[in-house]
């Protein structure tokens, strides 16, 4: 399709060139993947279709569409406006904006190029982290008349935190300042200012109009003053190789193949470095080691693999391994922990709440996580730390995790694969943020859990009973103190052992820091759920009497205990009752504006959507509701 | 140390990462076999991915009824060959109601027999994973498309509001009813797909070769004429022309182009030197602006 190589076919359709030798030489060129950013109408789009069209890769029947767009969508007169080429969604070409990455392929002799086209928009600002976090050199546009703009520092600081170590400055529209190396010099001093602390190894400023070609594949004849390299120039020639060299072995094991009794091969993508037949590799999470017997591909076995292949391993030994671990060299381990720090990037409307149990995915591995501890938030435009209790849409933070098991990982600094995860909405499955992990917690490493020789299950048989969660949710002034109580009251009097976790006493104790603030219920939820879980290690029968208004708590809750140990009851009397009953004179005050964030009042409460036992107190006495429960509890053999 | 990989050995090593991911974590993946060029590289990645075990999912062909004959011949040749499981679903319905690309028009027809039957298949069978062989080279709204990309309960796809897709860190959680779409061929163009296949040496449709064939000349195409179902309108004259396809579908949907191109290495050297592109064979993609965007959030591949 490339008409820029057919310089390199022969005219002569006789002496067509061997094609096969050819096609070696194309497929020897290396790869380079870059994205366009930058804030809004900098000519981000336009660029790329300017590079697509320069080098000719547009096909005439392309190029008859896109005359035919640009009457009708184009913003350039009656020119051909280069950006409609990559903005495919019809609300992006209605609205003249970009809303999501566009990737393009072009390939030039030297190299072959993965484009991703990115979106201004701050509220796109995911889609631009997309784009970013597979790219090796980033082109931020900034315009000449504009200068640097938040949205350059916001992406500049993003490229910089997925790793990105290259950046060209194009210091775009440049003919719209009559090409004045003063505006140009300006900007690119203030951009070297302010990247100094973001670590970029090369940045290239270029003097540029995307939209008439000046120094875009080639030097520009209007900017004499500039002798540095056109952004193709530079493009083929910027040195990413080394980056990848001299890293320890890492293979993230993918899926386990086991298509008889006498192959179990381990499948997945080589993450760094390489492995050869006979050598030692070690089973990250538990350290057993063992020596590589075959690797396996369709096209034969190989004698060694390296980083980016996909093949399938085969060990001299029966090693525990599945999906999730990895196979390493044993002379440089990773991390396993269940404690770390990590750079978070966040992509969600509904803010990232500490505390709250979210789904953290890295290449292969899947456990459950919260957040303990938000350190800081990082400032866009002056990148400095500052103290924050939660993460908005866009925003960035380091930030401590908790994970539910230990996972193998490295710092993200060591390894862009290893290191990196992702965070998953338990309920909407929406992905809501990106992690780059700086470091184990040196907690996680000292504290060992310690198996200990009395059983949760002696300690409940020697009770004569098997221990449950029971957990009344409700708005305040349903009646789960009452009915908790009269419950506890009832078992006590059988004979079983119990205790009541109240939502208010806790609170003048273990919980007495914690406020009414969205963070703050979470934080008070964890607690109380891991408490309970303590006493029903014990062997008690727990009832815990909290409003617990968010599912998403309620449901981490549930995956603290045992199976069939969490019991979530709801309590279920409508609003107007509750605020007539009032026992506290809590709604009276909350209706006249006299205290915030109270459930049902102006802060949501979310009914669970299957409670394991639902009973609403408006049709029955407190007495009748109890015998329900117990009966409930005693057709499972709690007691 | 082993020579560096060429660009055509990462593409390949993605395209089986991609596979043995949903295999990994779908609870009932499918692939969308097209039979076309695209569909021959995707069934010989899947081989690979899980060599020395066949794939461990099923191949499943939405046939609109109009495809050409080769193609079906070919599709029930691999079928044998491969040892694959292959599922064939037509939209009966539609067959019932006579609907044809003649007297409906081809965005009638396509939605009704391609749309809506594939729908019904991966409502059927309860697929919660489908593997489809889509380039974002192909087309402007496919250059947006994620590799994982999300469906609602309704097939819908929301192109506005898309999962961010970080690293090869794959979003495969999916809701009762929810599913996604899978493009192992994301990142590559034509041109790979046929230097991979001389590479390889993959088995195509022949109708790809050009040859001598009957076609007649129609809304500025060349269409072929592979059974007696094709009516001639007044003034049309079927001839004998050497030509060949660049993609295949729907038979009077699907323009030919003239070509002496009879072996790989003609044809890859034929597309070194293409002004067009491949989608101007197909009609259905020129029926109106933005038709193929349209298309896919009602549930096309």
């Amino acid at each position: 399709m490339l008409t820029a190589n057919t310089a390199l076919l022969r005219e002569d359709d006789d002496a067509l060139v061997d094609i096969r030798d050819y096609v070696a030489g194309q497929e020897n060129k290396g790869l380079l993947r870059f994205l366009t950013c930058g804030s809004v109408d900098d000519g981000k789009s336009t660029l790329i279709g300017r590079l697509l069209f320069d080098t000719k890769l547009i096909f005439e029947d392309q190029l008859a569409a896109l005359e035919n767009d640009s009457r009708k969508h184009g913003t350039a007169g009656d020119e051909i406006d280069f950006a409609l080429l990559v903005d495919g969604l019809e609300a992006e070409r209605e609205q003249g904006i970009t809303i999501d990455v566009a990737y393009r392929f072009f390939s030039t002799p030297r190299r072959k190029f993965i484009v991703a086209d990115t979106p201004g928009h701050e509220q796109y600002t995911r889609n631009m982290a997309t784009g970013a976090s597979t790219a090796d050199v980033a082109i931020v546009l900034v315009d000449a008349r504009q200068g640097i703009l938040p949205q350059t520092r916001r992406h500049s600081m993003i490229a910089s935190l997925l790793g990105i170590r290259h950046i060209v400055l194009a210091v775009n529209k440049i003919d719209l300042v009559s090409f004045d190396e003063a505006v140009f010099e300006r900007i690119a001093a203030e951009y070297r200012a302010f990247a100094e602390e973001l670590g970029f190894t090369t940045i290239q400023p270029i003097p540029m109009s995307a939209r008439y070609g000046d120094n875009v594949i080639r030097s520009s004849g209007k900017t004499p003053w500039y002798d540095g390299p056109s952004l193709l120039e530079h493009l083929e020639t910027v040195d990413i190789e080394a980056e990848a060299e001299g890293k320890p072995f890492r293979f993230p094991v993918q899926y386990v193949s086991r298509p008889n009794l006498d192959f179990r091969g381990f499948s997945g993508t080589v993450a760094a470095g390489s492995i050869g037949v006979g050598e030692r590799v070690t089973v990250a999470k538990s350290g057993k080691q063992t020596r590589i017997r075959r690797i396996v591909t369709q096209d034969g076995d190989l004698d060694v693999a390296s980083e980016g292949q996909a093949v399938t391993l085969l060990l001299e030994d029966e090693v525990e391994l599945s999906r999730g671990n990895m196979l390493v060299t044993p002379e440089a381990r990773p991390h396993v922990a269940d404690q770390f720090s990590a750079t978070l990037v966040w992509f969600d409307e509904k803010p990232l709440l500490p505390g709250r149990s979210y789904i953290l995915r890295t290449e292969t591995d899947e456990v459950s996580a919260t957040v303990s501890q938000l350190k800081h938030r990082r400032n866009i435009n002056n990148f400095a730390e500052e103290a924050a209790t939660s993460l908005d849409l866009n925003e960035v933070g380091l930030c401590n995790f908790s994970t539910q098991a230990p996972i193998a990982f490295d710092a993200f600094s060591d390894n862009r694969t290893t290191g990196a995860f992702i965070l998953i909405d338990r309920l909407t499955n929406a992905t809501v943020g990106a992690g780059m992990i700086q470091r184990p917690l040196r907690r996680a490493a000292n504290i060992h859990w310690q198996a200990l020789d009395v059983t949760r299950q002696s300690r409940a048989e020697l009770k004569h009973q098997k221990p449950a969660v029971l957990w009344f949710t409700g708005l305040s002034g349903s009646g789960k103190s009452t009915i908790a109580s009269l419950l506890e009251k009832k078992l006590h009097a059988a004979g079983r052992h119990t205790y009541v976790l109240d939502g208010d006493n806790v609170r003048h104790g273990l919980n007495r820091d914690l406020g009414f603030t969205d963070e703050d219920r979470v934080e008070n939820i964890r607690r109380v759920a891991e408490t309970a879980k303590l006493m029903a290690d014990a062997g008690l029968i727990v009832l815990v009497s909290f409003i617990s208004p968010f599912r998403a708590e309620r449901r981490m809750a549930r995956e603290l205990m045992s199976e069939g140990e969490f019991v979530e009851v709801f309590v279920d009397t409508p609003f107007e009752e509750c605020a007539r009953r009032d026992p506290k004179g809590l709604y009276a005050k909350a209706l006249n504006g006299e205290i915030q964030n109270f459930t049902g009042v102006d802060s949501p409460y979310e009914t669970p959507e299957r409670a394991d036992i639902h009973i609403e107190t408006t049709a029955r006495a407190p007495e009748e509701l109890v015998d329900e429960i117990e009966a409930w509890l005693k057709e499972r053999g709690h007691c | 140390m082993p020579a560096a990989l060429t660009h055509l050995d990462r593409l390949e090593a993605e395209a089986i990462h991609i596979f043995r991911e949903v295999a990994a974590t779908f609870s009932k993946p499918v692939m969308l076999y097209s039979v076309g060029k695209d569909s021959s590289v995707l069934m010989h990645l899947a081989m690979k991915a899980f060599y020395p075990a066949k794939p461990p999912f099923p191949f499943l062909h939405v046939d609109t009824t109009w495809k050409f004959r080769e193609m079906i011949e070919f599709r029930d040749r691999m079928a044998r060959e491969k040892g694959f499981e292959l599922l064939v679903h037509v939209n009966e319905e539609g067959v019932r109601d006579g609907i044809n690309p003649f007297d409906h028009g081809s965005n009638t027809h396509t939605h009704v027999m391609k749309t809506v039957a594939l729908r019904q298949a991966l409502d059927k069978y309860g697929f919660d994973a489908a593997f489809g062989g889509a380039r974002r080279d192909e087309e402007k709204s496919r250059a947006k498309e994620r590799i994982f990309s999300f469906r609602s309960a309704g097939h819908g796809w929301d192109p506005k509001n898309q999962r961010p897709e970080m690293w090869k860190i794959y979003n495969t959680r999916v809701a009762q009813g929810e599913s996604i779409r899978v493009f192992p061929l994301s990142n590559w163009t034509e041109q790979d797909i046929w230097q991979y296949i001389l590479q390889e040496n993959i088995p195509i449709v022949p109708l790809y070769f050009a040859a001598r064939r009957p076609v007649v000349d129609r809304g500025g195409m060349t269409i072929m004429v592979d059974d007696d179902r094709m009516r001639l309108q007044p003034g049309e004259k079927v001839e004998e022309r050497l030509v060949r396809f660049r993609t295949l579908g729907c038979y009077p949907l699907t323009g030919a182009i003239p070509s002496t191109a009879a072996t790989l290495e003609e044809i890859v050297g034929e597309m070194l030197t293409a002004r067009t592109s491949e989608r101007q064979g197909r009609l259905i993609d020129r029926d109106e602006a933005g038709s193929m965007e349209k298309k896919k959030r009602e549930g096309y591949f």
